[in-house]
């Protein structure tokens, strides 16, 4: 039990999953500012 | 060809966001008018001077407080040099140039287009906001470039 | 035999680096740095009169060192770059070195490349070509100045030719075998340039050319203008796709870790080759001349190519994640400290990825079609392309420098250099932050970019733009010390203790991880994916473009107005 949660954890890329979200998040955020002002102008 | 699990995820969720960020700005452009720039409308750039409309450059009333303004763009200058709009107009821009390439923003807006020798480019603005806007040349046109610039005073 | 194991060896990463093929390599780096040095001196004086500190000599305009900028960093610093390190990856990789002929194709490349760069320099400082490096047509240069850039771009076809021959003998003499990583990236990097530049080629060898020596009158100046961005755009991905290399091959054996997927970048890179150059259009949404359906099909394609760095993005944690793993990391975000901070190979790369973030966003925001107005012209766009190639570029250029240098010399990277280049690299991001930041907040006030100290007869808008200009004066001085250092510290990187076998700077060539399957064969038929090319481009450019030569705009003639 114990040497397949480690197994798991060496394989896991659920850090990187949340890395590539997190600059999803980002890329969105700032084209919906410059939207939002283009719409404002 | 073996891709992971998460990476796949990942793809279509960012190509997902690309299509929403083309959606938005397609329907903005084709369905609800806000298309950049454009217009294919030549002119001899040696006789922008007189050549109708810009024979006579500034603005003319087409409608209930919508105007079409008539402007060049020259190194290094603006003609007309000052032009008042009434607050609240709808003013359809059409911009050329007689000697090289210029740029016409004004400043706190959307217009931003480019003066090419040869067309004259199109974009419409409605002016909601008072004030003593500031108009400038943004595509390097040589020595002057930095003076190029003038205001339209909107009220 | 797989691929996996075709590709270098632990061994073969510390294995002596030819000799005659190493004077090849630096020679190339010696001219990027140097053309870095001089473009780092236009570029703090132009950030200094524009801060409204300083005034130039009345006998140095402003726009001429703001074309000596441009043409020596944009166009000199990285393509002698990218060709340098191209031919020493290619050399390393595939059999060792170079074939006799592909050595004097580099070589003939070379030449012609400098005669073109004296040449070019010599115009812009005589003030015969103060026509900024975009060279937008009525502004007429000396006719010189075209045959300069003709120098150096066909310099580099030929120079692109010695790869593709390279990479075709290996290919006879390794039959069945997928072809080493950088080798593939080496060619589709090659090949983007060569059907790129047949844009800028054609519209300075049939329109600039014949007008600036007065034997044809007038210049259509939509054609070119279209030509020039149909180069434009691809040109910004040729900048790119060598720093992704670094990142797809050097950088996993730099961490200690594996390739995360061979087929996966080899892939990323096919789909650089189909969509980086049917995009020109986004350059000229603000222009007259185009239908809007036409900018926006552009736009559409533009956004395809964000695909291949939305997977590189993944490939990358990818990576760091597993190599961390491996070492034992736990929990979310563990891997982060195994990564090797303290080593500049991997610290300045790095550094380059993680601005890549802002600078991307910023680049979908450039490429959204009526949303341009925005930015436009504006000190927005150049805040974006020194976050892009002056940053995420550079700084892994800069990072492979610390090396390769070493590496073509059998001499050491000693801890000193190490740590030099670590300060090096925080010098620029501070300065960076401060001159691309302000770029991009005052870009969006609507400062104009290209534009000389000025407050338009003190317009309260021009006013208020003021305190950014000085932040960008004041992050352009951290950036010019920061191209100071970067210079002596690759004077020190040629002057490095020699090493031997333990010792010496390694080219850190990456193996790909166990798990990831082989590469399919597909992937390298490359007349498959410039045939989708050529439709795609066609598609992109067929209408809009035979409409400007149907139904053409007056043309003009020459001015110089400066």
């Amino acid at each position: 039990m114990s040497r397949d949660r480690s197994d798991k954890e060496k394989d896991t890329l659920k850090g990187t999953f949340t890395s590539v979200m997190l600059l999803g998040g980002f890329i969105a955020l700032s084209w919906l500012g410059v939207f939002i002002l283009f719409i404002n102008r | 060809m073996h891709i992971h699990r998460l990476e796949k995820i990942w793809l279509a969720i960012g190509v997902a966001m690309l299509f929403v960020f083309l959606g938005v700005i397609g329907v903005g452009a084709f369905a609800m008018g806000m298309q950049p720039p454009t217009g294919h409308h030549t002119i001899d750039p040696e006789k922008v001077s007189e050549t109708y409309p810009f024979n006579n450059p500034g603005l003319e009333q087409v409608g209930e407080n919508e105007y079409n303004a008539y402007m060049i763009a020259y190194a290094f200058g603006f003609k007309p040099a000052k032009m008042e709009v009434p607050l609240g107009a709808k003013v359809h821009f059409q911009v050329t140039s007689p000697d090289v390439v210029h740029g016409f923003q004004i400043t706190g807006t959307t217009v931003n287009l480019m003066a090419v020798p040869g067309e004259v480019n199109h974009y419409t603005y409605t002016f909601d906001k008072p004030g003593e806007y500031l108009v400038l040349c943004n595509e390097y046109c040589g020595a002057g470039h930095e003076f190029m610039a003038t205001t339209i005073i909107v009220k | 035999m797989t691929a996996t194991v075709m590709q270098a060896s632990a061994a073969d990463n510390k294995r002596p680096f030819d000799g005659k093929d190493a004077k090849l390599v630096l020679a190339h780096l010696l001219v990027a740095f140097t053309a870095l040095l001089l473009g780092g001196v236009a570029g703090v004086l132009q950030g200094l009169v524009r801060g409204g500190m300083i005034e130039l000599p009345s006998e140095i305009g402003y726009y001429q060192i703001l074309t000596a900028h441009g043409v020596l960093m944009a166009l000199i610093f990285t393509t002698f770059f990218i060709i340098g390190f191209l031919y020493a990856g290619v050399s390393k990789t595939m059999g060792g070195k170079l074939l006799g002929v592909v050595s004097r194709m580099g070589w003939a490349g070379y030449v012609l490349m400098t005669v073109g760069t004296i040449l070019g320099t010599i115009m812009i400082l005589a003030n015969e070509a103060t026509v900024l490096y975009t060279f937008y047509a009525p502004l007429k240069a000396n006719p010189f100045f075209y045959i300069a850039l003709v120098f150096v771009v066909v310099g580099s076809w030929i120079s692109g030719y010695g790869i593709f021959t390279q990479y075709r003998y290996w290919r006879r003499t390794h039959k069945g075998s997928v072809s080493p990583l950088f080798g593939f990236m080496a060619v589709a990097t090659m090949l983007v340039w060569q059907i790129a530049t047949i844009g800028v080629a054609i519209t300075v060898l049939f329109q600039f050319i014949p007008w600036s020596f007065g034997w044809v009158e007038k210049i259509n100046i939509m054609i070119s203008r279209t030509l020039f961005w149909y180069f434009g755009h691809p040109l910004v991905y040729f900048w790119l796709m060598p720093a992704y290399m670094c990142w797809y091959i050097c950088i996993p054996k730099i961490i200690g870790g594996k390739i995360f997927s061979d087929s996966m970048a080899r892939l990323s890179f096919v789909l650089f080759i189909l969509f980086s150059i049917p995009v020109g259009f986004h350059h000229q949404l603000m222009e007259p001349g185009i239908a809007p359906v036409w900018k926006y099909i552009q736009v559409v394609l533009t956004f395809m190519v964000v695909i291949p760095s939305l997977m590189t993005a993944f490939a990358m944690f990818a990576t760091f994640e597993q190599t961390g793993r491996a070492k034992g990391a736990r929990g979310l975000f563990g891997w982060l400290k195994t990564l090797p901070w303290g080593d500049v190979r991997f610290f300045a790369p790095f550094m380059g990825m993680l601005v890549f973030i802002p600078a991307g966003a910023g680049g979908i925001i450039n490429a959204s079609n009526q949303m341009n107005a925005m930015v436009h012209n504006t000190l927005w766009v150049t805040g974006h392309f020194h976050l892009t190639v002056a940053t995420t570029v550079a700084l892994t250029f800069f990072g492979v420098a610390y090396w390769l240098i070493p590496h073509v010399l059998g001499k050491q990277l000693t801890p000193r250099m190490n740590r030099l280049g670590i300060i090096q690299t925080i010098i620029w991001l501070i300065g960076m932050f401060f001159m691309s930041g302000s770029m991009h907040t005052v870009g969006l006030f609507g400062s104009p970019r290209r534009t000389a100290y000025t407050t338009y007869g003190d317009h309260p808008d021009a006013v208020f733009w003021m305190p950014y200009h000085v932040a960008m004066a004041i992050g352009g001085t951290i950036l010019f010390i920061g191209v100071i250092l970067m210079f002596c510290n690759m004077i020190a990187l040629m002057r490095a203790p020699k090493g031997d076998e333990k010792t010496a700077a390694e080219f850190p060539i990456g193996e790909t991880a166990d798990a990831a399957e082989p590469t399919p064969k597909w992937i390298e038929r490359w007349g498959v994916w410039v045939g989708v090319l050529v439709v795609l481009i066609l598609f992109a450019y067929t209408v809009p473009f035979g409409d400007m030569l149907v139904n053409p705009a007056p043309g003009s003639k020459p001015w110089v107005t400066w």
